[in-house]
């Protein structure tokens, strides 16, 4: 059965390996898949003007976010054969080091979920009104803008 | 017409406000900007775009009196 329910995106702050291990563990009795992909979105320290980004803080205009959400996931539903997908982006303050973005696709054969995951991860990046301060060891900050 | 409109990151910062009520004779979202730009002068240097009932508009567009959001540039992931 395919995994089509709206789901709540948003986890407040950094998601964590126990979290994301314990995905992995709970799709052990779905034994139609073959192959699972996973992208990690990390905070990343960038050095900017000398200084160094220490945390990222997310705000999203949230209803717009969750609609838009809803449809990278329906696309990639009717583009790929994949059995599920999981998607959780941070709000609150992640430090750097930390994961604010995870994306998990699974399929019954790999080839679909290289394709998918890229596919996903692109769309979230260009098409979903989230927002980053960059958050420097000085308490300075300044707006991250997708490149 | 009243305008429901809501701010976002960095354009939030130069409003001081995450969202706020307008009333409005206007009809178009251009004519909106223009009533916000001369409220926050500021707005004019910051790079952003707007939505209308969640979704991405045109400022050409006509305002329906759903909520107006201004988005700064998007920094998912």
């Amino acid at each position: 059965m395919k995994d089509k329910k709206p789901k709540s995106v948003f986890k407040e702050g950094a998601i964590t390996s126990d979290f994301i291990g314990n995905s992995i563990y709970k799709h052990q009795t779905k034994t139609s898949i073959g192959a699972h992909n996973i992208f990690l979105g990390q905070v990343r320290a960038d050095e900017i003007d000398g200084k160094t980004v220490s945390a990222i803080e997310y705000t999203a205009y949230e209803d717009m976010a969750n609609q838009k959400f809803h449809e990278i996931r329906e696309s990639a539903f009717a583009k790929f054969d994949l059995t599920c997908m999981h998607i959780y982006h941070s709000l609150g303050t992640v430090k750097a080091g930390e994961i604010c973005l995870f994306v998990f696709v699974s399929s019954p054969r790999r080839k679909v979920v290289f394709e998918a995951l890229e596919f996903i991860v692109e769309a979230i990046k260009a098409d979903v009104p989230v927002f980053g301060k960059e958050i420097f060891e000085d308490e300075s900050h300044q707006w991250k803008v997708n490149s | 017409m009243h305008i429901n409109i809501k701010y976002f990151g960095q354009i939030a910062e130069i409003t001081n406000t995450e969202e706020e009520s307008l009333e409005l004779n206007g009809r178009l979202v251009s004519e909106l900007l223009e009533i916000l730009n001369q409220k926050y002068n500021k707005l004019k240097s910051i790079d952003f775009q707007v939505a209308q009932n969640q979704e991405l508009v045109s400022i050409e567009t006509e305002l329906t009196g759903a909520e107006i959001a201004l988005l700064p540039p998007f920094a998912g992931g």
